[in-house]
């Protein structure tokens, strides 16, 4: 069987979108571990000298870069248990949600990178893009993906485990379960699955890395 | 047809609609599967032309929007940067067309921007053919089939609306 190598970094969400995607299809896989803060290493660069992020997952020793790219690749290449549905049009609705995901970023992640009263909107502006994604992204749904998770419940699927921690550490209530009732028992059902649970990064160990990512971006934002 | 964006291009097939324009053109590619294939079949292939086009999205229309709203040292930077992402793209490969001997997924993604160059050379006042000879002579070969020539917009239309809305902007 050919090796496949995740390079990643263990507080990223983007990285666990690949784990998970491997982990619900069985396919054995290394994990490597990037410092990607402070020393990529020549083999990061090597394998995605364009962007130098991860996750990169290698294949064979070939390389592919970009969360959603990896997705369809371990999709294509690893049929069973399919995250994508069969009807095209079905698969252009969770590409899209997926794309909605990756553009709104800035809009999901503002609360965390600002204080104030440019917080108070960033979170204003944050839950907005989460009542859309509640209401026409998951709707009435059991997972993005209908009755099984799929791909779009992976892109979303920091909302399960980060963005608790996030808020907890930037002082602001996000989603509860009263304001995104929808969206907040997606994620009882999400975490509940044994290969999400698994893998996730320690809730401590996630709330002194990310407090220092607070302060630094907050700090960026001063200077 | 596309309320979370409100934006186009939309494609509406049997009365439902897709949005995002390279989800768009997946959609045809998976439900047009019997003719002319746009992504390679082997999943490597494929993840290379999702990659690129992918970087071409989030790099090229910013890069290239800045040329025509900016003046001076902030322009030169903005011509540097396009050229820049100009030949990565130029460097990949040697065949005719980006994935091989046919026009596929990624050259569809990039040629569209063509016909913006001589609008974004004329206001920056550069050649990008004199930059990316290699680039600008796959687009002409693109330019050869009727199905990219006849659909792509005129350049010099295109020139003409960038300068009526440098003005509407206050960009001079």
């Amino acid at each position: 069987m050919s090796q496949v190598t995740v390079l990643g970094a263990w507080p990223s969400p983007y990285v666990y979108r690949v784990i998970w995607a491997l982990k619900l299809k069985g396919v054995d896989y290394e994990y490597v571990e990037e410092d990607v803060l402070h020393n990529k290493s020549d083999r990061l660069l090597k394998y995605n000298p364009v962007h130098k992020k991860v996750p990169v997952l290698v294949h064979a020793g070939k390389p592919i870069a970009e969360s959603a790219v990896i997705l369809e690749y371990i999709e294509e290449t690893w049929p069973q248990n399919p995250l994508l549905p069969k009807d095209p049009h079905q698969r252009a609705l969770a590409r899209f949600w997926i794309k909605f995901g990756e553009d709104k970023s800035a809009a999901l992640f503002g609360f965390f990178m600002t204080e104030g009263e440019q917080q108070e909107k960033a979170t204003k502006e944050g839950q907005e893009q989460l009542r859309i994604l509640e209401e026409q992204g998951l709707g009435e749904k059991m997972f993005f993906g209908g009755d099984e998770i799929g791909m779009a419940d992976l892109e979303f699927g920091w909302l399960a485990w980060w963005l608790d921690v996030m808020s907890e550490i930037a002082g602001v209530k996000v989603i509860d379960a009263e304001s995104f009732p929808r969206l907040h028992a997606w994620i009882q059902r999400f975490k509940d699955i044994s290969a999400i649970k698994e893998p996730l990064p320690d809730r401590s160990a996630m709330l002194t890395y990310f407090k220092g990512r607070r302060a630094t971006f907050l700090a960026l934002a001063k200077s | 047809m596309n309320p979370v964006h409100k934006k186009i291009p939309v494609l509406i097939h049997n009365g439902k609609p897709v949005c995002e324009s390279l989800i768009i053109v997946q959609y045809i590619d998976e439900v047009w599967k019997d003719k002319a294939p746009l992504l390679p079949s082997d999943p490597y292939q494929r993840a290379q032309a999702r990659f690129w086009a992918d970087f071409i999205d989030k790099k090229l229309y910013d890069a290239g929007r800045k040329i025509w709203t900016t003046k001076g040292e902030e322009q030169e930077a903005a011509k540097k940067e396009y050229i820049e992402i100009l030949k990565v793209l130029e460097e990949l490969g040697d065949k005719p067309y980006f994935m091989g001997e046919r026009l596929g997924f990624l050259d569809i993604a990039l040629i569209t921007f063509y016909s913006w160059f001589h609008a974004y050379e004329t206001l920056g006042s550069f050649s990008i053919e004199a930059e990316c000879p290699k680039l600008i002579s796959w687009a002409k070969r693109c330019m050869q089939k009727e199905s990219v020539s006849k659909s792509l917009a005129d350049p010099k239309k295109l020139c003409e609306f960038l300068v009526e809305m440098k003005k509407r902007l206050g960009v001079e």
